[in-house]
C-alpha cells in the first residue's frame, strides 16, 4: 500500500485518505460494473426483440439443454444403480460364505480367555482374507462380545472404529445389513466404500455375540462412474451445442431470404418500384418470393396508372383552363363593352347588359375557383415561398376590404404586434385565404364589428378572424370547410361567392402545412384562425392565439 | 377570387376619340380569331393601331413589318409558342411584351417573364384591366428630367435611356431601366413589391409579386457582377428590395 505509515502511531489522515481512496475507487468500481451490466442487458434485450435467430437459438438452447439434463440424470443414475448392484450381491454373497466359514472356525470360542479368542479371531481373519471371492478386495472385522465387553479382529487398521453405528445396530438385532460410508484406507484416507455385516451363530447360546464385517471399498466403481459421469456432461454439452447450432442455421436459412424480402420492400416503399426478389428453387421461400414480385408488379403498375391519371388530369384542367378562358374572355369583353355603352339602350337592354356582366363576373370566380380546386384534386399544386411580412399583408387585406365592410356596415378592426412578423409563406396564396376569411366574416357580421388579429411566437404565426354574426352551431362548424356547402341554403348571398372558397382555403392552409379552424356558437359569431410555421416545411405544435375567443364579447354593439 | 371587388360597376374610364391620332401600334398574335376582333375593338376604341397576326411562325415577319409600340402575346399558340416568339422578339427589340395566359400557375408566367415579357394578364381580364396595362407599358420612357443616377459602379443616364458599369454599356428593356431608376431614385428606402408594381408597372391593386421577383433576378443577371451576392439591388428580407450604396 502506497504511503504506508511508519513504525509507531499510525497517521489516522493518512489512513482516512487511503480509505476514503478506496472507497472512492469502489465506488467507481461497483458503478462502472453497473453501468456495463445496464449496457449488455439492454443490448440482449434488443438483440432478443430484434433477431430472430437469437430468439431461436436461446429457446432451443434451453430445451435442448433440459432435455439432455433430464436424459443424462437418468442414464447416469440407471447406470450407477446397476454397477452397484452387482458389486453388493457379491459382497454379500461373499459375506455370507464368510460368515459360515468363521462358524466352523470359532468352535469353542468362549472357552478360552480372552489372549486365545483375540488368537481366534485374528486367525480367522486372515483365513478369510485369505479364501478371497468375487466381489474384489476386500477388509474383514471380526468382532467378539460378552458380557459388555468387545473384542475386535481386524484385517486393517481403522476400520473397525469407522464401522457405521446403524449398521452395527441391525447387525446387533440379528439381521445380516449392508451400509455405503466413508471407511478409512490403509493411511487413513476416507474412502467410499460398502459395509456387509452378520452375526455369526456361534455354538453356544449365551451372552457371548460373534459379528463379522467385510470391508469392500468402492474405489473402481467411483472412478467407473466419474469417467462416465465425465462422459455424458460432454456429450450432453456437444449435443445441446449441435442442436442449437442446427436451430440457428435453419433459421439462417429461413430468416436470411425474409431479411432480403424485407429490404427489397423498403426499397420498395422508399419508391424505387423497380426493385424485384430473386426466385430460386421451388420451396416456400420460393414462393413467397414470387408472391412478392406479383404484389410489387401489381403496385408499380397501379401506381404508374394512378401517375398517368393524375397527369392527365392536371392537362385536362391545364386544357379546361385554357379552351374554356379564350372564348370567356372575349365574351365577358364584349359585356364589358355593351355595359359601357348601357346608356345608350332602351331600359329593358340596358338591364340585360347589367345582369349580362354581373352573372359573367359570377361564372368567371366559379370557374377560378373550380380550377383552383381541381389544380389541388391533381395535386398540381406548388408552394412558392418566400419570407413575408404578414403584418403588411394583412394590412393590405383589410384596407382591400374597407369598401365591402362600409357597405355592410361594419368596422373593421386590425390587431396586430408592433415588430414585423416574417414568415416564409406564399403571399398569393395566404392572401387569399385571408381576403376570404374576412370577406365571409364581414357578409356573415350582421354589420357588427369583425376583428382581425395577428400573432406569433417563436415557430408559428396565426391570423384570427372574428365575427359577431349568427354564429355558427357545432354541427355547422364541421361542414364548413366542405364544397359548395351553405349554412342556410336560404341565404341572399352579397359576396359573389362560389361556395368553394373555404375549400381552397384549407388546401391553401394545408400546402403551408399550417392549420385552418373554425370556432362558433350560434348567436355569439364565429372565429376562423390560420395558423401558419413561420419557415417553410415547419412543424406546428400549437397556434399563438386561441382558437376560442377569450371573452364572448358584448353582442349588440350599435353598426 | 371572389372577384366582390370587380363587380361594382365603377365609372368607364375615359375614351379618347376614336378618330383621333394614335396613341401607339399593338401587335395582336393571337389564334383566336374571335378574341383577336375583341381586342381590336377594346383597343381601337381606346385610341390604339391594331394589328393582328394568328400564326406563331408568322409572328416574327409581322414583327419586323409593323414595328410595333407595344406586343399582347398569347402563350398558347399554333406553330412557335408564345414563349418561343418572345424569346424572338427580345433578341432584336426591347419593346413592351404583354402576355396573354390562361394558365394562372407560377410555372407558367415565371417561364414567360424569363422568356423576356415584361407583364402578363391572366384570362379572362376586363378591358379596363387591359388597356391599363397597355397605357402603363406604353408610358414608359415618356418621363425623364436631366438626371443623372448612380448604385455603385453602374451609372444611369435616365434621358438618354442608358446604364453603363465601368463605363462599358449594359442594355437593358424599357421595364428594366424603369425598375432600376426606381430604386436609384430614392437609394434610402425600401421598397416593397406592392410598391414597385404601382411605381414602375402601373398596378393599382397588388397584383402578383412575382413579376418583381423574376424582373429583379433579371436585372442582377445584366448588372451584377456576382448575381449570388448582388451589390445593385439588394434584398432586403421580408420587406423587399433596395438600391445598393452609391
Amino acid at each position: 500500500m502506497p504511503g504506508a505509515p511508519g513504525p509507531g502511531r499510525p497517521r489516522t489522515a493518512e489512513l482516512e485518505r487511503i480509505r476514503r481512496g478506496l472507497r472512492r475507487r469502489a465506488v467507481v468500481a461497483r458503478r462502472r460494473v453497473r453501468r456495463v451490466a445496464r449496457r449488455s442487458a439492454s443490448r440482449a434485450v434488443h438483440a432478443w426483440r430484434s433477431s430472430l435467430q437469437v430468439r431461436i437459438g436461446a429457446i432451443t438452447m434451453v430445451v435442448a439443454g433440459t432435455v439432455v439434463i433430464i436424459v443424462s440424470l437418468v442414464l447416469f443414475s440407471q447406470i450407477r444403480d446397476q454397477l452397484l448392484g452387482v458389486k453388493r450381491q457379491a459382497a454379500v454373497d461373499q459375506a455370507q460364505a464368510g460368515v459360515l466359514y468363521a462358524q466352523d472356525e470359532i468352535t469353542g470360542i468362549a472357552t478360552g480367555d480372552a489372549s486365545s479368542v483375540r488368537a481366534t479371531l485374528d486367525r480367522t481373519v486372515n483365513a478369510l482374507l485369505q479364501r478371497g471371492g468375487a466381489a474384489g478386495d476386500f477388509d474383514v472385522v471380526m468382532t467378539y462380545r460378552s458380557g459388555g465387553r468387545e473384542v475386535p479382529g481386524a484385517s486393517r487398521a481403522f476400520i473397525y472404529q469407522a464401522l457405521p453405528e446403524d449398521l452395527r445396530a441391525d447387525v446387533d438385532a440379528g439381521n445380516q445389513s449392508y451400509r455405503y460410508d466413508e471407511i478409512p484406507d490403509a493411511v487413513g484416507e476416507p474412502r467410499a466404500s460398502l459395509v456387509v455385516g452378520g452375526p455369526v451363530q456361534g455354538d453356544t447360546a449365551g451372552t457371548e455375540e460373534i459379528e463379522l464385517y467385510y470391508v469392500f471399498p468402492l474405489t473402481q466403481e467411483a472412478e467407473s462412474l466419474s469417467l462416465i459421469r465425465n462422459t455424458v456432461v460432454i456429450s450432453g454439452l456437444a449435443l445441446t451445442l449441435f442442436v442449437v447450432g442446427i436451430g440457428v442455421l435453419v433459421t439462417r436459412l429461413v430468416v436470411d431470404p425474409v431479411r432480403r424480402a424485407a429490404g427489397t420492400a423498403q426499397r420498395l416503399a422508399e419508391g424505387q418500384l423497380e426493385e424485384r426478389m430473386t426466385v430460386r428453387g421451388e420451396d416456400d421461400l420460393a414462393r413467397l418470393a414470387t408472391s412478392f414480385n406479383a404484389m410489387a408488379d401489381s403496385l408499380q403498375r397501379q401506381i404508374t396508372q394512378l401517375e398517368g391519371l393524375s397527369q392527365l388530369q392536371q392537362r385536362f384542367t391545364s386544357d379546361v383552363s385554357h379552351e374554356l378562358r379564350t372564348p370567356l374572355t372575349t365574351v365577358q369583353m364584349a359585356a364589358d363593352v355593351l355595359h359601357e355603352a348601357r346608356g345608350d339602350f332602351p331600359v329593358h337592354v340596358a338591364r340585360s347588359a347589367e345582369l349580362l356582366k354581373g352573372e359573367l363576373d359570377r361564372f368567371e370566380g366559379l370557374l377560378t375557383d373550380l380550377l383552383e380546386i381541381s389544380r389541388y384534386d391533381a395535386g398540381a399544386a406548388e408552394l412558392d415561398a418566400e419570407p413575408t411580412d404578414l403584418g403588411a399583408l394583412v394590412a393590405r387585406v383589410a384596407a382591400g376590404m374597407y369598401s365591402l365592410a362600409e357597405r355592410h356596415g361594419c368596422e373593421l378592426g386590425v390587431d396586430r404586434p408592433e415588430e414585423d412578423v416574417i414568415a416564409e409563406v406564399d403571399a398569393r396564396r395566404v392572401e387569399r385565404v385571408l381576403r376570404n376569411l374576412v370577406g365571409n366574416a364581414i357578409e356573415h357580421g350582421a354589420g357588427r364589428p369583425v376583428e382581425i388579429t395577428l400573432a406569433a411566437n417563436r415557430s408559428a404565426a396565426a391570423v384570427t378572424v372574428r365575427d359577431h354574426g349568427v354564429g355558427l352551431s357545432s354541427a355547422d362548424a364541421q361542414h364548413v370547410f366542405d364544397r359548395f356547402w351553405r349554412a342556410d341554403p336560404s341565404r341572399v348571398r352579397s359576396v359573389g361567392g362560389s361556395g368553394l372558397g373555404l375549400s381552397i382555403s384549407l388546401e391553401d392552409a394545408r400546402l403551408h402545412g399550417g392549420w385552418l379552424q373554425v370556432w362558433g356558437q350560434p348567436g355569439a359569431g364565429a372565429q376562423f384562425r390560420l395558423t401558419l410555421p413561420l419557415t417553410a416545411g415547419g412543424d406546428l405544435t400549437s397556434s399563438p392565439l386561441p382558437l376560442r375567443p377569450m371573452v364572448i364579447r358584448r353582442q349588440g354593439a350599435p353598426s | 377570387m371572389n372577384g366582390s371587388d370587380q363587380r361594382r360597376m365603377g365609372p368607364v374610364p375615359p375614351t379618347a376619340p376614336q378618330n383621333g391620332p394614335s396613341r401607339g401600334r399593338v401587335l395582336v398574335v393571337d389564334d383566336d380569331a374571335a378574341l383577336a376582333e375583341m381586342l381590336g375593338i377594346v383597343l381601337r376604341r381606346e385610341g390604339y393601331e391594331p394589328a393582328f397576326v394568328s400564326d406563331g411562325n408568322r409572328a416574327l415577319g409581322v414583327f419586323q413589318q409593323t414595328r410595333p409600340d407595344l406586343v399582347l402575346l398569347d402563350l398558347m399558340l399554333p406553330g412557335r409558342n408564345g414563349l418561343q416568339i418572345c424569346q424572338d422578339i427580345r433578341t432584336q427589340s426591347t419593346v413592351p411584351i404583354v402576355m396573354l395566359t390562361a394558365k394562372g400557375d407560377t410555372i407558367d408566367v415565371v417561364q414567360g417573364l424569363e422568356a423576356g415579357a415584361d407583364d402578363y394578364v391572366t384570362k379572362p381580364f376586363k378591358p379596363v384591366e387591359l388597356v391599363a396595362r397597355v397605357r402603363a407599358q406604353l408610358r414608359r420612357g415618356e418621363t425623364g428630367q436631366a438626371e443623372s443616377l448612380a448604385i455603385g459602379d453602374v451609372q444611369i443616364d435616365v434621358p438618354a435611356h442608358q446604364v453603363t458599369r465601368d463605363g462599358v454599356p449594359v442594355a437593358l428593356t424599357p421595364l428594366e431601366f424603369d425598375l432600376l431608376v426606381a430604386l436609384a431614385r430614392k437609394p434610402r428606402q425600401v421598397f416593397t413589391r406592392e410598391l414597385l408594381l404601382e411605381q414602375v408597372w402601373g398596378y393599382r391593386h397588388a397584383a402578383d409579386t412575382r413579376l418583381v421577383n423574376v424582373h429583379v433576378q433579371r436585372l442582377r443577371a445584366k448588372i451584377e457582377k456576382d448575381p449570388e451576392k448582388p451589390e445593385v439591388v439588394l434584398t432586403v428580407r421580408g420587406v423587399g428590395y433596395k438600391a445598393g450604396p452609391p
